[in-house]
């Protein structure tokens, strides 16, 4: 049996994947990403490898993904999670033309060809609105842990309507609800209704199209599964691995590399970040 | 199997040392004026300026967008910015600016010149609100007398601009020679001017040239990142003979390497057309990051900022003083709507051979970058022309954030690949 790896390596968590040859999931492991980037990867697979009773020396081949996709050192390949995230919708939900991927610190959307490929993508720009971390700072400060604040939110009657969206201007917005006696499940509809809103329009740049598929750790969420659909005016495609279909296409690009098929992308080792010389000196205007 | 090149681009050409020497005994002339007041100084701005007019009086021109980028290629933008910002410059506000002010009041003292003083500030372009505040304040600072040339945007939709357009900006650029006049003691010697005039039509049709040559495959060179090479002497040497000579020489070279299918990369798998400036901070980085694909642009909109020559645009010595304004008025490329920005961008996709379009848009530039979402939507969605919008900054380095711009790009060229590869299946 040859097994093909992934590695999902997130700005919160980090992801891996065993997938045998018949492309069925043999094994997943999640854990916290935490400072040392390297170990998580490295821990991650481990895991999965030994819930599989398997060696990583079974593992044909491993593709990094994720943020920290070139720090997967035992890794043979690096693929960005865009692409990933397009190849592991269409494994699990081949009719996926619309990928929304919200993690914690990126929101995107992918257009999907009908074999997995990446028609067109869009993510946000340097500001963690509308992402998991958005999520978590709105639990923090009502006091919910992340699990907790989605069916929270469904309890809602009449959503307040949110000033901001900026994941840390979002504390003052909600304490100030609060102090008008809002209550909280109000509060956390209209955090949800807001990073829907913001996430829709954001994906609306590169059409949406159905079927589509929700993933990333905020799609574990019933709370954004519920607002998205109410947004779309169209249901999602969630599952209990959405959360890990970043690593499941890397690890059907590691499949596909192990069994010596075409691959299609340019899945080359690449210089570590910051590797560059300085630019040169000579310019012109 | 596809795989990226790992082969990073280091064309170096014989053209690139050239353009060091000349721009640098360019700064030293800029050094000279500063420390001895050898020659008058005349700030301008790059877009579609009236350089031959101040060569016809003898002046230096000083551009200080040019010195802005100097200084941020050579990673010394970033304290000017922050005394800018001290000052009580927005962080917002265009950072070329800022760069600006802060090197004006750190003595104008920069690595590879002593800037001077003005003597005149030209505010040769007006379609760019922050650049008309941008010389205020420097006449505020320096003292110096300031002229603002009022030029009206290319606002007809067909090939020529108003009549009463260009009799308007002819009509200033007179003016300004009487001012030049006054300030020099000089008359304008006419028959100097249209020979100024004729070496700027032939250093227009050389370039024109060279651009061309990026139709062949491979390109000789990356029309971005090369072609901005080219730029500095194009606006600070344009009206010279040692400008002229320059560009005869750029094309011997690019035209020896087209001929001998010599491309700047090993491989050139992608071709592109740019949008925008490119992040000067980490011009290096952001070049490696399309080179590690085979990606070379095959043209830019940015080496169009102070003037558009490769369709057709000659300045015309039996004409000068009209052919000046024509160029400040239609031919460059934010004197014109994003409509036929959009056309030109266009045209370069298909006369060029693109394969894809990439917008770097600038943060601390709303004004040329504020239609780029239409943009990429216009491209992606209505000519199917894959596009990529990327964000970081001309000159602050604080907005250049390699983790996620390298994601996007490679995101970007990992799609192109699988969509090659199921097209041949």
């Amino acid at each position: 049996m040859v097994y093909g790896g992934g590695v999902d390596v997130g700005s919160t968590q980090t992801k891996a994947i065993v997938l045998s040859e018949d492309r069925r999931i043999v094994a997943r492991a999640l854990i916290n990403t935490g400072a040392n980037v390297s170990m998580a990867a490295e821990r991650a697979f481990r895991e999965a490898v030994d819930s599989a009773k398997l060696v990583p020396s079974n593992i044909a081949y491993v593709v990094g993904t994720g943020y920290g996709r070139y720090k997967v050192n035992f890794g043979s390949a690096q693929i960005t999670e865009i692409s990933c995230h397009a190849r592991g919708a269409n494994l699990l939900f081949p009719n996926t033309r619309t990928v929304i991927d919200m993690g914690g610190q990126d929101a995107k959307g992918i257009r999907v060809g009908e074999q997995g490929d990446v028609k067109d993508f869009v993510m946000n720009d340097k500001c963690a609105a509308g992402t998991g971390r958005f999520l978590s700072n709105a639990a923090e400060t009502v006091g919910l842990s992340l699990d907790k604040i989605g069916p929270v939110s469904l309890e809602a009657k009449k959503p307040v309507r949110l000033s901001t969206v900026c994941a840390v201007f979002v504390e003052s917005d909600i304490m100030s609800y609060l102090a008008e006696g809002k209550t909280v499940p109000d509060i956390l509809g209209g955090v949800h209704s807001a990073i829907a809103a913001r996430t829709v329009a954001l994906v609306r740049r590169v059409g949406i199209e159905a079927e589509i598929t929700f993933t990333g750790g905020v799609s574990r969420n019933i709370g954004m599964v519920k607002a998205l659909e109410e947004k779309l005016g169209y249901p999602v495609n969630v599952c209990d691995d959405s959360h890990f279909i970043g690593a499941i296409g890397a690890a059907v690009f590691a499949l596909e590399r192990a069994l010596g098929g075409e691959v299609p992308v340019s899945a080359g080792k690449a210089a570590p970040l910051g590797a560059s010389a300085p630019a040169r000196p000579s310019t012109g205007a | 199997m596809p795989q990226a090149t790992t082969a990073k681009s280091d064309y170096q050409g014989r053209i690139h040392n050239l353009q060091k020497d000349m721009i640098g005994r360019y700064y030293s002339r800029l050094t000279a004026a500063a420390e001895n007041h050898s020659e008058k100084a005349v700030y301008m701005l790059i877009s579609g300026n009236p350089v031959e007019l101040i060569e016809a009086f003898d002046l230096v021109p000083v551009y200080p967008e040019v010195n802005a980028l100097q200084l941020a290629a050579k990673k010394q933008s970033l304290p000017l910015i922050l005394a800018a910002e001290e000052m009580g410059y927005s962080t917002d506000n265009c950072a070329y600016v800022k760069a600006d002010i802060g090197m004006y009041f750190a003595g104008r003292k920069t690595p590879f010149a002593t800037i001077p003083e003005p003597d005149l500030i030209l505010c040769n372009y007006v379609g760019c609100n922050v650049y008309l505040q941008w010389f205020e304040h420097l006449r505020e600072y320096s003292n110096a007398p300031i002229y603002n040339l009022d030029v009206p945007f290319f606002r007809t939709n067909g090939t020529e601009p108003f009549e009463e357009d260009l009799r308007y900006v002819v009509k200033q650029l007179e003016e300004l020679i009487e001012i030049l006049e006054r300030m020099t003691g000089k008359k304008l010697d006419y028959q100097r001017l249209q020979r100024i005039v004729e070496l700027s039509g032939e250093t227009g049709a050389l370039w024109s040239e060279i651009k061309l040559l990026a139709q062949r495959r491979p390109t000789p060179f990356d029309a971005y990142f090369d072609s901005v090479m080219m730029m500095a002497p194009l606006y600070c040497l344009r009206g010279t003979e040692d400008g002229l000579w320059f560009f005869q020489e750029a094309y011997k070279e690019m035209k020896q390497r087209a001929d001998n299918h010599e491309g700047p990369l090993p491989e050139e798998k992608f071709r592109l057309v740019m949008e925008g400036p490119p992040p000067w901070p980490y011009l290096r980085q952001f070049r490696d990051m399309f080179s590690r694909w085979g990606a070379v642009a095959v043209a830019s909109t940015y080496s169009t900022v102070g003037g558009i020559w490769e369709f057709g645009f000659r300045h015309d010595p039996a004409r000068p003083i009209e052919s000046i304004a024509r160029h400040m008025l239609q031919w460059n490329l934010t004197n014109i709507n994003f409509l036929r920005r959009y056309r030109q961008i266009r045209d370069y996709v298909t006369d060029w051979g693109a394969d894809a379009l990439v917008i770097h848009s600038v943060k601390s530039c709303r004004l040329f970058s504020a239609g780029q979402g239409d943009m990429r939507e216009y491209f992606a969605k209505q000519l199917n022309v894959p596009t990529l919008l990327i964000e970081s900054d001309l000159e602050d380095p604080r907005y250049f954030s390699e983790a996620q711009l390298r994601n996007r790009v490679d995101a970007f060229f990992e799609a192109l690949e699988h969509q090659r590869m199921l097209a041949s299946r």
